[in-house]
């Protein structure tokens, strides 16, 4: 400020000031802030800003400044005699809405959705199968069967609680983290098997990697590795739900590292702006790869950028199912009712590594790994409650566990042996017809492995 | 201009469906008696989205100042007649509108987005490089984004310096999964256009700027359609052929009239679409004449001239009488007080038609080149 009233120091602005009480609102103020040698008889300052503040201060009443508002798109704005810059954070970090303690245990007073005893326990059961596949195609990969993998670990609340909160008419628009949300739509463990084989039961037809999955059936938006790219996809198909008065919205799902991409700050602002239905669900878990989020970003977190674009947000402890499920429910039916997108920041944990080409504890220690598994694991901590309920036991735990594990062991020996595609879909798809080109590359293609047959894979189909 | 706009009766295809899928009912000629009205390439634009939007209820039209009409008018009286719902304006942000149109395509509608110059399409790429592209093949066809359509104009102005001159087309010609449509005329404008909204795959539609109200042709008011991927021989010649695309075939038409007058006979061939590219029309003539310039205004280094001419070489090597040429922009970002030394003009291009009759200066050409 010294500098701006130096700059702005002809004799005319000062008075002008004084007289409007328009900088400075009391005389503490000024005495505090001016200073006192101040030049007389200097020229106008050719400075931009002192210029502006010279034009404002003329226009103005000689009222009473701080009653005064100034019409500007998008709403009256008042003035404020105080220089006084809004915080880079409020003092208190945004709460983080849970319904469930770390045992387990309802809070009192908690507010959440009420969940039948039926999605309760499909809940529960949707939620361990998730972990026992993801143990299982774990150590398929470690075993070198398959050629990558990633798991969700840590995030069993995020995944299930979001997709029972939602309609199955939804659309979902995923990162690669989320491949609850399909087993809870129904997606079988065949399914899920036959994409991570690229098996010619695969709907990707065994061109993406492993996680990757997709399904028109279940409106399941196929997954691309980039990241963010969703998120602008997730608010057209939004807009066109609204366009069509569908009882539905589109919800795309991200991480914290996705948060600093461009089309994250494009998609928000978009949503808001085209005022689509789409909910946005940050799965903030620490870690991008390798980068904390303190490396991410300077803000509290996610949930804080919403406002800055016009979007209601709210954050939510991730690892508890039953508030997920409560602020997705919440959620969905603002933005579907009201035409709007909401934000949700769910705080959890990456338990896992980022995927099977990762070991993450080159850069944080196993301590801290198993203090959230064990402290504040999602699965457990739902279980509490939904035993509270006298839903779910001991024996159906270890059925559950034995079945899943025996339909895995299965889907994976059955994935394995099917064959792989079809030499020609490496053609198809590219375009809705193949092109000359492609039609030319193809026969050369199969030319060269007439000639060279012991050099190419021996179990893709010709 | 005239002359090359004028002349020649062109294939086009009659709409069946306002779906792509069925469009080749019939074909007709631009020659027959129907309602023709002279327009400018604007305009010409702006009828053909009139007619997608009225034709597709599903169709919707946005970007950066469409509402008003966009700075160019293309989009003129689309607002008002068709509801601020389909016809909008964005937020200042070519990612954001590139994937928002991604999304609304991939839920069935008929995206037509557009970008206020192809200079600033580079925030969008990865939204068309590794979205648009990549959605029918990664998914198995299970998606896909066919119905999404990108305008932006492209090409020198004649004082449009770096960033309101560029000619982007080759980046996106790398990129299985897409198409690249350039049109040359008012009339081509139109029907390619449509062709491109309704074809099921996504498209990049460059429209060359500098001819948007310089350029005036009799355009049929009717819906019509041009294929896609189909040149087009626009003028016959026996010596030398000629390819090119987009505003640069006004310039090569000049070069064509020039060595007419040194008794040479060009070939000059409309590529429209550069991705996937019609060889065969391109090879044929080259196999008759013997010769190949090819012309664009993007920097000669890496261009889709490169292309070409590495394919035509593989094609028709011993029927070559010289090497294929390219007189192409330089390899500088675009000067602005320079562009008249930037630009590939007739003058260049007359150079090499000339080395026809004398072919010394081929080699000279070339190397100075």
């Amino acid at each position: 400020m010294a500098h701006l009233l130096k700059s702005s120091s002809s004799k005319s602005t000062l008075l002008n000031i004084f007289r409007h009480n328009l900088i400075f609102g009391s005389p503490n103020h000024a005495s505090r802030h001016l200073p006192h040698n101040l030049p007389h008889n200097t020229r106008i300052s050719p400075n931009p800003i002192t210029r502006l503040c010279n034009t404002m201060v003329d226009t103005l009443s000689h009222e009473d400044t701080n009653r005064q508002v100034m019409d500007f798109p998008g709403g009256k704005v008042s003035f404020t005699p105080e220089i006084q810059f809004i915080p880079e954070s409020n003092e208190d970090r945004v709460p983080c809405y849970r319904v469930l303690d770390d045992n387990g245990q309802q809070l009192t007073n908690s507010q959440f959705v009420p969940v039948s005893e039926e999605i309760a326990v499909k809940m529960y059961s949707d939620m361990v199968t998730l972990q026992i596949m993801d143990n299982i195609f774990y150590e398929a990969q470690r075993q070198g069967r398959l050629s990558f993998y990633a798991t969700a670990f840590g995030e069993e609340a995020i995944n299930i609680a979001s997709a029972a909160a939602l309609s199955p008419h939804d659309v979902i628009f995923p990162q690669y983290r989320e491949p609850g949300v399909l087993l809870w739509r129904g997606f079988t463990l065949q399914e899920f098997a036959n994409q991570c084989f690229g098996n010619k039961a695969d709907y990707g037809k065994g061109r993406q990697m492993p996680v990757h999955y997709g399904s028109n059936k279940l409106n399941y938006f196929t997954v691309s590795a980039t990241i963010a790219t969703q998120l602008p996809n997730a608010v057209g198909a939004a807009y066109s739900l609204k366009m069509d008065g569908k009882d539905a919205c589109a919800v795309t799902f991200f991480g914290d590292g996705g948060s600093s991409e461009g089309d994250f700050h494009a998609a928000l602002n978009f949503a808001a702006v085209m005022e689509a239905p789409v909910l946005f669900i940050c799965r903030n878990n620490g870690w991008a790869i390798s980068t904390p989020t303190s490396d991410q970003f300077r803000s509290d977190g996610v949930v804080v950028k919403g406002r800055a674009y016009g979007i209601r947000s709210i954050r939510v402890d991730g690892n508890d199912a039953l508030a997920m499920y409560s602020a997705v429910h919440e959620a969905r039916e603002m933005a579907v009712r009201e035409h709007r997108p909401i934000l949700i920041e769910a705080l959890t944990y990456r338990v896992g590594h980022h995927s099977t080409s990762d070991d993450s504890t080159r850069y944080r220690s196993a301590d801290e790994i198993e203090w959230w598994n064990k402290a504040r694991n999602p699965l457990s901590r739902f279980r509490t409650w939904v035993e509270s309920n006298s839903w779910w036991s001991d024996e159906a735990e270890s059925d559950l566990r034995s079945r899943i594990k025996k339909e895995m062991l299965e889907a994976i020996r059955v994935a394995e042996k099917t064959e792989k595609p079809n030499l020609n879909h490496m053609f198809s798809d590219v375009y809705d017809v193949p092109p000359l080109n492609l039609r030319e590359q193809e026969l050369l293609v199969r030319k060269t492995i007439k000639s060279h047959p012991q050099d190419y894979p021996s179990d893709v189909p010709l | 201009m005239a002359s090359l706009l004028g002349r020649f009766c062109r294939k086009m295809v009659v709409p069946g469906s306002a779906h792509g899928g069925a469009r080749l009912v019939s074909t007709t000629t631009s020659c027959e008696s129907e309602t023709v009205k002279s327009l400018n390439l604007y305009s010409a634009i702006n009828q053909a989205l009139h007619i997608a939007l009225e034709t597709d209820p599903r169709s919707y039209v946005f970007g950066e100042d469409v509402g008003f009409g966009g700075v160019f008018r293309c989009t003129t009286g689309l607002a008002e007649r068709f509801g601020k719902n389909r016809v909008f304006n964005t937020p200042l942000c070519e990612q954001g509108i590139v994937g928002f149109g991604i999304g609304l395509a991939a839920m069935g509608n008929r995206a037509v987005v557009e970008i206020q110059f192809a200079d600033y399409i580079y925030p969008a790429f990865d939204q068309i490089v590794n979205e648009a592209a990549k959605f029918r093949y990664r998914s198995g066809n299970q998606f896909n984004c066919g119905g999404l359509t990108i305008r932006a104009p492209y090409g020198a102005v004649g004082h449009g310096g770096h960033y309101h001159s560029q000619s982007p087309e080759a980046f996106f010609c790398h990129v299985p999964g897409i198409k690249v449509v350039i049109p040359r005329s008012p009339r081509e404008a139109k029907g390619l256009l449509l062709s491109s909204i309704r074809d099921p795959n996504p498209v990049v539609f460059f429209e060359p700027k500098w001819l948007y109200r310089q350029a005036v042709e009799e355009v049929p008011e009717h819906d019509y359609m041009i294929p896609l991927s189909e040149a087009e021989v626009i003028r016959e010649g026996n010596d030398i052929t000629l390819v090119g695309w987009g505003a640069q075939l006004t310039v090569m038409e000049q070069a064509c009239l020039d060595a007419e007058k040194e008794g040479i006979s060009c070939e000059l061939i409309d590529l429209k679409t550069l991705l996937p590219w019609d060889k065969e029309t391109v090879e044929a003539s080259v196999k008759k004449t013997g010769r190949l310039l090819i012309s664009h205004e993007a920097p000669v280094t890496g261009g889709f001239g490169a292309e070409i001419s590495a394919t035509i070489l593989e094609r028709c090597f011993l029927k070559l009488e010289a090497p294929v040429s390219r007189v192409c922009g330089l390899d500088t970002p675009f000067p602005l007080v320079f562009e008249p030394f930037y630009m590939p003009t007739k003058n260049k291009a007359s150079f090499f038609c000339s080395s026809v009759s004398s072919p010394s200066k081929t080699h000279t050409f070339s190397c100075r080149h």
